[in-house]
């Protein structure tokens, strides 16, 4: 691997170099376990590991759960309750699993804003955020398939709304709805294709997590002062520099287990506090819920979906100029896409030279500001579509294009950054003095 | 102006968490004090034998329970009648048997029947399938800790009814105002000593309604109970775990931070 020079595993015993002429296996994990990471990385750093484990239980409970679920719209929900009464352990698994995926978009929202924060989607990092977004795409997919297959009210009606979307592209947009679903509504055939898709998808999610790790483990971790690890020669870059393991593998394994306990918590005295009580009632294709709500990790995509209603000038300017192709309800479409692209596009949209966010005395009010218009959209997703609700969207929503759009290409330009430090060693001994040489 | 704005806040989380039940509409429900709230809390196995009774004697005439075993009556963390009084309570139903398609007498590892001939809902998930109580002062905290008070809106709609009735397409209503929009058709189904308890406990409206309702929760989460133990060893290792972590975590780092072991 490329990179920071550090020591390479070489083989020892005569198995070892038999094996490593033929599969370089052992020297594969060595060297990603022994990867010189950033010693001054902060507490931030630890959601990846959070993370992967999610995508572990998710893939090990939903496994199980398959093997006690029927796909089929007269079964479905009646196989839920079978393993929710009849299976071994079968409510555990299951409320394991639907609060593993709120746990998993807790962490990443958290990776996410991080990562916007310490600049870690800057040069040369481009391509690990790119299919970081790739693969919280996927989790969204994942996410949204895997909430139809209960076969609740809201199982239902989600799915009908959420593909009610890909019917308000112009021209094609209800061939391809109908597509999508097998058929002119949601029905058994779209049950069945998302139990396909959803058992599908976290298999691509596990691969691109590899390519995720391949890239960061190219450029090397990024970390809190954002200065890169000297590279000149192993000796220099050790003093910046801790290996992967024990130090991060333990630090991780403990932020971790902190994690756990407040999920656990969740699971075992809560676990139907974040979902919704109409999906415990069985889909009825003739009764429409009073409220349609997505999932809460949903929510501040959904607000920015609702956002662009017709009475809004931009919508209205861009249906005279588009000929009236582009009605409200497909701007809406554009705006929540839109929304993920502008953030995907960062590492071209941010000019500053200087990647983290702590040394950018600007930048930080306008980032701070943006998390909470990301828990303000959260929270107005939720709202009913009347009274003040519409314009607060509309505010929060605007405000998350100009972030990405306007305030960011300007900040690298107008923003006089603070001195960084020439060295993360430098960093490190500012925090602790006695440090090592 | 401060205030202005801490006030906004306040209401602003107020309404965030209403919506999450407007799915309830309008409705009024009030607190219920359950054994079974709260981390602690467990199924009262009297309280359970007392709610089947109120729904056998009473909601069985019209209301379904098709996902509940009969046999887990006998369940540890449920009613836990002994398996004979099981056997002879299977008896109190018919069901068609799968096999020969005729209607037999059921057996305990029969379901509940499904019964939808007056167009009721079947019962096996109505507790969870509503949210009841959100306070206090509509901020939803009350469901963190004591569940998404299903039970609380059953025990509001069986105590809920005003006496008034309408007359609307040929159907009767009746005024309750914890349903949503405040007419029901369903009439009351309880009156003070409806049933006589065969533990002598006091049969009022109240204490028929509550019950029945943690009848009603114990039947849409028979595991409730396995549940939160399962939660609190997994709570109590991961504890144990985590401060192991900790310790071998402060160990390992003071070299590399220079810091004397303490």
């Amino acid at each position: 691997m490329a990179g920071i020079p550090h020591d390479h595993y070489e083989p020892k015993s005569g198995l070892e170099k038999w094996l490593h002429a033929r599969l370089p296996v052992v020297s594969l994990v060595y060297d990603t376990l022994m990867i010189p990471t950033p010693k001054n990385l902060n507490w931030m750093w630890i959601w990846g590991i959070v993370l992967a484990f999610c995508l572990a239980l998710q893939i090990v409970t939903g496994i199980v759960l398959v093997m006690h679920y029927t796909p089929h719209v007269d079964l479905a929900f009646a196989s839920v309750e079978h393993i929710m009464r009849d299976v071994n352990g079968g409510h555990m698994l299951r409320y394991l699993h639907a609060n593993g995926a709120s746990l998993f978009f807790f962490a990443v929202y958290i990776h996410i804003f991080r990562g916007l924060y310490y600049g870690s989607y800057k040069a040369p990092r481009e391509v690990t955020w790119i299919v970081g977004m790739l693969i919280y795409l996927a989790m969204m997919a994942t996410a949204f398939m895997g909430y139809v297959l209960p076969w609740g009210q809201m199982s239902f009606w989600g799915a009908t709304v959420i593909t009610g979307l890909f019917g308000a592209i112009p021209g094609v947009g209800p061939t391809i709805q109908e597509w999508l679903l097998g058929g002119p509504a949601v029905d058994n055939a779209t049950l069945n294709r998302f139990f396909s898709l959803h058992y599908l998808l976290p298999f691509v999610i596990a691969a691109l997590v590899a390519v995720h790790i391949w890239a960061f483990h190219t450029t090397g971790n990024n970390n809190p002062t954002g200065v890169d690890v000297r590279r000149g020669s192993k000796e220099e870059a050790a003093k910046d520099t801790v290996p992967f393991w024990p130090y991060y593998v333990i630090k991780d394994l403990f932020a971790l287990g902190v994690v756990l306990v407040i999920f656990f918590a969740v699971v075992g005295f809560m676990p139907n506090y974040l979902g919704h009580p109409d999906n415990y009632t069985e889909a009825n294709a003739l009764a429409t819920p009073a409220h349609i709500v997505p999932e809460w990790y949903f929510l501040p995509f959904y607000a920015i979906l609702r956002a662009f209603t017709a009475d809004v000038w931009v919508v209205q300017l861009v249906n005279f100029l588009s000929f009236r192709i582009i009605d409200a309800k497909f701007f809406g479409v554009l705006a929540m896409f839109g929304a993920i692209a502008v953030m995907a596009l960062v590492p071209w949209l941010d000019t500053s030279s200087v990647r983290s966010g702590k040394y950018r005395p600007k930048f930080k009010g306008w980032f701070w500001l943006l998390v909470i218009d990301f828990v303000v959209l959260m929270w107005v997703g939720a709202m009913p579509t009347d009274g003040i609700y519409p314009y607060i969207s509309l505010i929060a929503a605007t405000y998350w294009f100009a972030y990405f759009l306007v305030i960011l290409p300007l900040l690298g330009v107008l923003e006089k950054p603070l001195p960084l430090p020439a060295t993360i060693e430098e960093d490190f001994k500012a925090h602790y003095p006695g440090a090592a040489e | 102006m401060f205030r202005k704005i801490v006030i906004s806040a306040v209401s602003a989380l107020a309404l965030t968490t209403g919506a999450a039940f407007a799915a309830g509409g309008e409705a009024e429900t009030h607190d219920v004090a359950f054994s079974f709230e709260g981390p602690f809390g467990t199924f009262d196995e009297h309280q359970l034998q007392r709610g089947l009774q109120v729904f056998t004697e009473v909601c069985a005439g019209c209301h379904g329970l098709k996902y509940v075993p009969i046999r887990t009556l006998a369940d540890e963390g449920g009613p836990h009648l002994p398996e004979d009084q099981v056997r002879a309570y299977a008896k109190n139903f018919t069901v068609i048997d799968k096999e020969t398609g005729e209607e037999r007498e059921a057996i305990a590892s029969d379901h509940f029947p499904a019964n939808t001939g007056a167009g009721a809902p079947d019962l096996s998930l109505m507790a969870k399938s509503r949210a009841g109580f959100h306070g206090p002062y509509g901020t939803g905290i009350n469901q963190m800790f004591r569940g998404m008070g299903g039970p609380e809106h059953i025990v509001s709609i069986l105590t809920g009814y005003t006496g008034e009735t309408k007359e609307e397409a040929g159907e009767t209503f009746y005024e309750n105002h914890a349903f949503p929009g405040g007419w029901i058709k369903m009439p009351p189904p309880l009156a003070d000593d409806q049933v006589t308890y065969a533990d002598g406990h006091p049969a009022t409206l109240h204490h028929m309604a509550e019950d029945v309702s943690a009848f009603l929760m114990w039947a849409a989460e028979p595991h409730m109970m396995a549940r939160k133990q399962t939660g609190f060893v997994a709570v109590i290792f991961l504890v144990l775990l985590t401060s192991l972590l900790y310790l071998t975590n402060k160990r390992l780092w003071a070299g590399v931070k220079g810091k004397k072991h303490a």
